[in-house]
């Protein structure tokens, strides 16, 4: 799954750890994330949407493998 | 991030303390009744009981840190946890049979399964946790 999340938290000027923070997640799993290494739980999609004022489709794009 | 942190290592602790007391009254329960107390017929199982009891305290505060993982963390120890499960059902069968039908020059004790355990289960958690980085 693609994400923008890296482009969203350096936009809003914060670093992984800080995005961890207030996710509720380690730095290690943002770092996965963004990496597009590891897709995230539903939770943790919306807690990202609700951060970014966006809705969770313009963050998150499906792709077929 | 803070607060997550002492509580990780508040379980962490609580897990330490749990395997080392397994470990030191498992010593025990195995070496007491013969250089001990001489098999005191008391003394023997309630070692051995001691030890059960200990060791499912061990597995509760395994289960408490567990449940303190985030989701990647606990998709890299369930993912780890599966590998090492399957492996020491399949290798420990290998090994019983092997010493069955005498193809090993020594017992297939127990002791080289739970090694066999551990190690397959620090390495599938190290190269899961690569393979996020």
């Amino acid at each position: 799954m693609k994400n923008k999340i890296r482009d969203l938290r350096e936009q809003k000027g914060m670093t992984q750890e800080e995005l961890a923070e207030f996710i509720g997640v380690s730095r290690q799993t943002i770092n996965a994330i963004e990496k597009q290494k590891f897709d995230p739980s539903l939770p943790t999609a919306f807690k990202m949407a609700k951060l970014f004022g966006l809705p969770i489709e313009s963050i998150f794009q499906f792709e077929e493998k | 991030m803070e607060t997550m942190k002492l509580e990780r290592t508040k379980r962490i602790r609580k897990l330490a303390v749990w395997t080392w007391t397994w470990v030191a009254t498992m010593a025990i329960a195995t070496l007491g009744p013969e250089f001990i107390w001489d098999n005191h017929s008391f003394l023997t199982p309630f070692a051995i009981i001691v030890n059960l009891a200990n060791g499912i305290l061990m597995i509760l505060a395994n289960r408490d840190l567990f449940n303190h993982f985030d989701e990647l963390e606990r998709k890299i120890h369930l993912e780890a946890m599966g590998i090492t499960l399957g492996l020491t059902v399949v290798v420990g069968l290998t090994f019983s049979l092997l010493d069955q039908k005498d193809l090993i020059p020594f017992d297939a004790e127990i002791g080289y399964l739970v090694m066999f355990t551990g190690i397959c289960y620090l390495t599938a958690v190290l190269i899961n946790t690569r393979r996020f980085k």
